[in-house]
């Protein structure tokens, strides 16, 4: 049994022993400083290729699992299972010719496809891997992911500004507005649960689950509502994907992009799907905490649950159109998560925390504002309903002009 | 505060786009992100349909008719050996009307199906119902493979019946089909219909009022959308329309929405009259005796159908040779075309290709 539980606990922190290895070796012959240094840069390192190798194993996946949603099998050519079908396209996106347009700014058309990368790599760094297993434990680690991740934006606009097309240019002004309106209620949404923990650092977020002995998940689920559907307009997924909308603008602002650079875009576009995931985990289904297999493998199974989640909405649902995407989140997203912060407040003041008692009590609270909603909008829903009037033609009954 | 100077853009969208349908062009001035103007360019599929036409001989115009809307072949076929065998005065056998109903009824149900799965794809839900509908589609498909031997192009009509009879194989699977089509129907309903997005999306969407669509020349399900009962099958019968009982579909508000749900309905009203022409299917012959050479006699006719996408008809004039002198085809994707730019305006780009989409268009009738 000790055997076991031994063989646990090397399994889940066999990586932060490697680096405590390494970093031991190392001080064998080189001055602290120099350790430091090494370690930070390997850590970078690690982080940058697990984001540029997950692509690999996440775009098969999405694939995969988008073709069972549409009744096919996805790739399967390449590789067992098709599992090699992402180095094929790599190779594809690699050798095509690298256009830019004659019209384009060519200084900002370049940098653009650059720019939206590059703070999809810097939010890894503050996200938990697993128990021990983060790269940088910042204070204002939420804070922090706040700021970078609307960083994304700048490079998106760059792009559709420096293509100069007309149907890149509309999806720019799309994805400021967008990305400018959702983040307000993703924020909002999860100062609920900041107010519970008392620190803005995502370690300390998971930690303070452990102590509630119930992930976050259960006593703000609508806070959790709130939070994924901004994500996912943060992300630009379906059914808030109009930057790119390819039924309507094409493919919005990498429509001139070819080859690697449009190849940067979708890079980006993943990490930054599998890091929204990423954080939701970690701050609402308590992060890499979970019993018997390995905290990073908890991280994982959370993360990619939630991938899946927003697999299935790109598959289910149709996308909004622009003035509904803004009107859901200023009308609806805000004023939700505006009264779930002022509700949770109260209610934190008056419950005692890390008990049982107090997470009733949020549940209930949360319960009791997602039934209003539904005694609000059940009556409106009903009456909209449509019904197509049937003008019956029997064979026996003689025929009549319009 | 003084007042941004704002200007309008104007953005070509088409030929080539993947809402179009085809290869069709709009030149669209925007305000921002609302349409205020929209001039529509077709004729980038032009191939000289109406003229060929006039160079083949009657008979080898049939297959030359599914070429129109590649969708719905056999609603293209019925249609011109309709016309002809008025102007020629010839009467098919029972048994070969009551297969050409199964066939067009089986028709309009395969091209609804297109039809709401690509309007899901321009709302944005990527192929997913797009999938589903095919799906079924190609079951249709393989029944008109088994009886024409084609799929999309099958010239099964042949003017005075139909090529062969049906295979032994056809009616078991029709059946089938047909018991489990509903059931399918129901199963996309629950997807779609009651989903939010598609509601926010569609309600009050391009909407067309009866008036305009009257005035527009419009017909089939864009009309009856907008609350006018007309149905060329129930106003005019034709062929053996009037022994079968269904419902003509109409809708209230004449937007997106009421143009999805009557496809939706009627696809159930097509299913039950499939169901009774299986019924009533006689034996016996299944084309009158056929003839080397097929030569009408001298005069015009005009004679239109109720195709999926509207009203179908073929204006044919003779001299009474082995050519049609006119051959002049007056096709519903075209005339439901032109009210595009009244049902656009005001609303959001997004809009335009869900207005496309529910018109149902498809290039190869449009340009000819």
């Amino acid at each position: 049994m000790e055997l076991v539980q031994r063989l646990l606990e090397f399994v889940d922190q066999i990586f932060v022993n490697l680096s405590f290895w390494a970093s031991t070796q190392l001080a064998n012959f080189l001055p602290e400083w120099a350790v430091t240094f090494l370690m930070m840069f390997a850590t970078v390192l690690v982080l940058v290729f697990f984001g540029l190798g997950s692509i690999i194993w996440i775009n098969v996946f999405e694939r995969k699992v988008i073709g069972r949603f549409q009744d096919r099998y996805g790739p399967n050519r390449f590789g067992p299972f098709g599992l090699l079908q992402c180095v094929a396209d790599m190779i594809k996106l690699l050798t095509k010719e690298d256009i830019t347009p004659t019209k384009a700014d060519r200084l900002i058309y370049n940098l653009a496809a650059v720019v939206p990368i590059i703070p999809t790599f810097l939010i890894l760094a503050v996200i938990p891997f697993g128990r021990g297993m983060v790269a940088a434990d910042l204070n204002v680690g939420f804070l922090y992911i706040v700021a970078v991740g609307s960083l994304g934006t700048i490079g998106i606009f760059m792009a559709s500004w420096g293509s100069r097309n007309k149907y890149a240019l509309i999806s720019g002004l799309r994805t400021v507005a967008q990305m400018i309106s959702y983040e307000i209620p993703m924020v909002l949404s999860v100062v609920g649960v900041l107010l519970l923990v008392g620190s803005l650092s995502m370690v300390s977020i998971v930690d303070a689950q452990a102590q509630w002995r119930l992930p976050f998940v259960v006593l703000q689920p609508l806070a959790f509502v709130i939070y994924f559907t901004a994500a996912v307009a943060e992300v630009n997924r379906a059914p808030f994907d109009l930057p790119e909308g390819e039924s309507e603008i094409v493919a919005g602002y990498h429509i001139e992009y070819s080859g690697i650079k449009f190849a940067m875009f979708l890079l980006a576009e993943y990490i930054n799907a599998f890091s929204v995931c990423a954080i939701a985990a970690t701050i609402f289904l308590g992060g890499w905490q979970g019993p018997i297999l390995p905290s990073w493998a908890w991280f994982f199974l959370k993360t990619y649950f939630l991938y899946v989640v927003l697999i299935w909405l790109r598959g289910t649902l149709p996308r909004v159109r622009i003035d509904q995407l803004l009107e859901f989140a200023w009308k609806t997203l805000v004023p939700l998560a505006l009264a779930n912060l002022m509700i949770t407040a109260l209610v934190a003041k008056l419950v005692p925390h890390n008990s049982l008692v107090g997470a009733v009590a949020f549940l209930a609270m949360n319960v009791v504002v997602i039934v209003g909603i539904a005694v609000v909008k059940y009556p409106r829903w009903r009456k909209e309903r449509r019904q197509v009037v049937l003008v019956p033609r029997s064979a026996s009954s003689e025929a009549s002009g319009p | 505060m003084t007042e941004l100077k704002t200007d309008t853009i104007t953005v070509n969208m088409g030929p080539q786009h993947p809402s179009t349908h085809g290869v069709f062009r709009l030149i669209l001035t925007l305000d921002g992100e609302t349409v205020i103007d929209v001039e529509p360019v077709v004729g980038y599929l032009h191939r000289n349909h109406e003229k060929i036409g006039e160079l083949n001989n009657w008979i080898q115009n049939t297959p030359f008719t599914d070429r129109l809307d590649y969708i719905s072949p056999m609603s293209n076929e019925f249609a011109y050996v309709l016309a002809v065998e008025k102007l020629a005065e010839i009467e098919p056998p029972e048994r070969a009307r009551y297969i050409r109903i199964i066939m067009v009824e089986l028709n309009r149900i395969v091209n609804h199906m297109i039809v709401v799965g690509f309007l899901l794809n321009e709302l944005g839900c990527f192929f997913t119902p797009m999938f589903y509908c095919i799906r079924w589609r190609e079951l249709v498909m393989d029944l008109y493979e088994m009886t024409a031997g084609s799929r999309m192009m099958p010239n099964y009509f042949w003017i005075g019946g139909v090529a062969a009879d049906l295979p032994p194989r056809f009616l078991p699977e029709c059946k089938e089909l047909v018991a489990a089509l509903p059931g399918f129907i129901d199963e996309l309903e629950r997807l779609i219909t009651d989903s939010e997005i598609v509601q926010m999306r569609c309600k009050n969407v391009g909407v067309l009022p009866p008036d305009v669509a009257v005035a527009y020349g419009c017909t089939g399900p864009l009309l009856r959308a907008s609350g006018v009962p007309y149905d060329i099958r129930r106003a005019e019968p034709y062929s053996i329309y009037d022994r079968f009982d269904f419902d003509v579909v109409v809708g209230t508000v004449g937007d997106v929405y009421d143009r999805y749900l009557v496809r939706i309905e009627e696809m159930r009203q097509s299913v039950r009259i499939v169901e009774q022409a299986l019924r009533d299917l006689p034996e016996g012959e299944t084309a009158t005796p056929k003839k080397r050479k097929f030569m009408p006699p001298e005069g015009d006719v005009y004679h239109r159908i109720e195709a999926p996408k509207g009203e179908l008809g073929f204006y044919l004039v003779s001299d009474g040779s082995e050519q049609p002198y006119r051959y002049k085809i007056r096709a519903p994707s075209f005339v439901n075309l032109q009210a595009l730019p009244y049902m656009c305006k005001g609303y959001k780009i997004a809009d335009v290709v869900v207005n496309i989409g529910s018109i149902d268009i498809t290039m190869g009738e449009v340009d000819r």
